[in-house]
């Protein structure tokens, strides 16, 4: 080779700097999803700093239920009964979700074939592309007269309203997680079980539930995090009202929904204001929390 | 609701500002403020235009809190508010050189709404306190002697608003005191037309809301200022007269003086066309004014 043609190789023409351009606007894509992340949690961090620092009472935000932070004499931060009403309807949730969309799931993974297949998985997927408000709005106007006439109560707006929503609204997330964990499990599994003399139901109940359960638990967990963060139709849903629910039927407030109503009048920079962050900090903790859970968990049935 | 809103007003400010775009000489009103008055201010201003199709009046809400402080901070001619300006505000004002003045354009009167099934004929401002206040002994419609068809369990829904609207600031102020905050547990609605949906849709439930949010399906009894007088409907004339006892001014506010179109626009609100409109809205006028019924 002569030299002139390494020269000419490496003579930066127009090419050169064309390639070089989308070398970096693929790579600033690519970072761009950290960015937005670290941004959106130093936003939200500093707009509530100056309320952790001087104005929180760390017994007081965790373990009061009074919420009175428009008080004229003594405001309060108080978020315990948010958070318990929060807890308490994303138990529920989960517990009526669950069941129906593993039984969803296995059905899909397992025993539907061709257009049956087909067709359901497009409807539950169709289920996720439902708004969020216009869940609020079922809740609402079919839920609550429903909830009322069937148990006898005075409110229909509460814990069982919010959970049969939202246990609506993740069914689609956890069905389809829960599916692609079952089609995980290797065909040998269920090869070999069939070959022992197993029966249908003993192979899934014995071989592909067992064998697929770090992907249900993530399945599982992401629900929880789909409860934890829902906004808009639990506002609606939940009757707003700061309450330590002891009963299915009680009104109880979300953490979200609390931010939702109140942020848009409040002065910005007072305390009022910096509290509201401060939750939106503990619920980032939390939905952050689950999800690094849920993705441990997943990369645990990639591996095994 | 308020997204919504806020958007429309935007809509309708840049519709407004293109065709003024075409007239010869173009003024902006900027007006900002009140929720509550969000509604009249925006009928105000589309009147206006068509008496003065060379000022535009630019109308957003946001409460009345955010109307003051743009006030102050020089960026609206004129805040709405359905409260009087705080110490706080007047002094960060004075700390920015500016001398407001307030301006009475009209009166909100806060009607208590039942269901309509409910047999309830009057109450007291101590009953509203007791239902409504922190520890307040009133939890159950048997212990006001009255037995409300429907509502089985006896016990008393209490709905509010969310913490900082001005309905709830002013239903504190005027019910609860300085020194009394509202019990927890009541269901804080987001908006004026949602108390009274959800007190129409329950036996059990009690609110109080807008006089302009009234509705056929619930009903809305007197209200006494203390057991000694006499219980008095909520509507415009007793508004008007002061007589109801939950009727609150509604104001708006100027960095100092008013001047030019400024002065022009707020005397026009103040005169009996500006007057109507309000009423019509369901707010009650600054003074009694004779309006064609439309």
């Amino acid at each position: 080779m002569e030299p002139g043609d390494a020269t000419r190789l490496d003579a930066r023409d127009s090419r050169w700097y064309i390639d070089k351009g989308f070398e970096i606007v693929m790579f600033l894509c690519g970072i761009s999803a950290i960015v937005f992340v670290v941004g959106i949690f130093l936003f939200v961090f500093r707009e509530g700093l100056g309320f952790i620092l001087h104005d929180m009472d760390v017994g007081e935000f965790f373990f009061s239920p009074k919420w009175r932070p428009t008080s004229l004499h003594h405001p309060t931060y108080g978020i315990l009964a948010m958070v318990a009403g929060t807890a308490a309807v994303t138990v529920l949730a989960m517990a009526i979700c669950l069941p129906f969309s593993i039984g969803a799931a296995i059905y899909i993974a397992e025993f539907a074939t061709g257009r049956t297949r087909e067709t359901l998985k497009i409807l539950i997927e169709f289920l996720a592309a439902i708004p969020s408000v216009v869940w609020g709005f079922i809740a609402l106007s079919i839920m609550n007269p429903l909830i009322i006439t069937l148990f006898d109560v005075p409110m229909g707006l509460g814990v069982l309203n919010s959970a049969l929503i939202l246990a609506l609204m993740a069914a689609p997330i956890v069905t389809s997680i829960a599916e692609d964990a079952f089609k995980a499990v290797p065909d040998s599994y269920r090869e070999a079980a069939e070959a022992l003399g197993a029966t249908r139901w003993q192979t899934i109940y014995k071989v592909v539930l067992p064998a697929a359960r770090n992907g249900l638990l993530s399945a599982g967990l992401l629900g929880v995090g789909r409860g934890f963060g829902e906004t808009m139709a639990v506002l609606m849903a939940s009757g707003h009202s700061i309450n330590l629910p002891t009963s299915v039927f009680d009104s109880f407030r979300a953490l979200t929904a609390t931010i939702a109503a109140e942020l848009g009048e409040t002065p910005v920079g007072s305390s009022h204001y910096q509290s509201l962050f401060a939750i939106g900090i503990f619920l980032f903790f939390i939905t952050f929390i689950i999800n690094m859970t849920a993705d441990f968990v997943v990369r645990g049935v990639r591996k095994g | 609701m308020k997204l919504i809103l806020s958007t429309r007003v935007v809509l309708l400010a840049a519709i407004l500002g293109g065709l003024v775009a075409t007239a010869e000489a173009r003024i902006m009103i900027q007006n900002k403020g009140s929720d509550t008055l969000v509604n009249v201010a925006q009928a105000w201003a589309e009147a206006y235009q068509k008496i003065r199709p060379d000022v535009a009046v630019a109308v957003t809400g946001g409460g009345s809190g955010t109307g003051i402080a743009a006030m102050i901070n020089g960026t609206v001619d004129l805040a709405n508010s359905s409260r009087s300006m705080k110490d706080k505000e007047l002094h960060e004002a004075r700390k920015n050189g500016i001398s407001p003045i307030e301006h009475l354009v009209g009166y909100d009167a806060l009607a208590i709404f039942v269901h309509k099934d409910n047999p309830m004929q009057s109450i007291t401002m101590q009953q509203l306190a007791e239902i409504y206040g922190d520890e307040g002994k009133l939890t159950k419609w048997s212990q006001l002697g009255l037995t409300v068809p429907g509502c089985k369990w006896d016990q008393i829904i209490v709905v509010s608003r969310q913490n900082n609207s001005g309905t709830y600031l002013y239903f504190q102020e005027a019910i609860l005191g300085e020194r009394r905050d509202f019990r927890l547990g009541t269901k804080d609605m987001h908006g004026s037309k949602d108390v009274v949906d959800l007190v129409e849709k329950t036996p059990c439930a009690i609110g109080y809301s807008g006089l302009a949010y009234d509705s056929p399906h619930v009903k809305r009894p007197p209200v006494a200022r203390n057991d000694q007088t006499a219980p008095v409907e909520a509507n415009m004339e007793n508004a008007v007269s002061r007589l109801y006892p939950i009727a609150r001014p509604l104001f708006m506010y100027t960095k100092g003086e008013p001047v030019g179109e400024v002065k022009a626009y707020l005397e026009w609100i103040k005169s009996d066309a500006g007057q109507c409109i309000i009423h019509d809205k369901g707010y009650a006028p600054m003074r009694p004014v004779k309006c064609v019924k439309r």
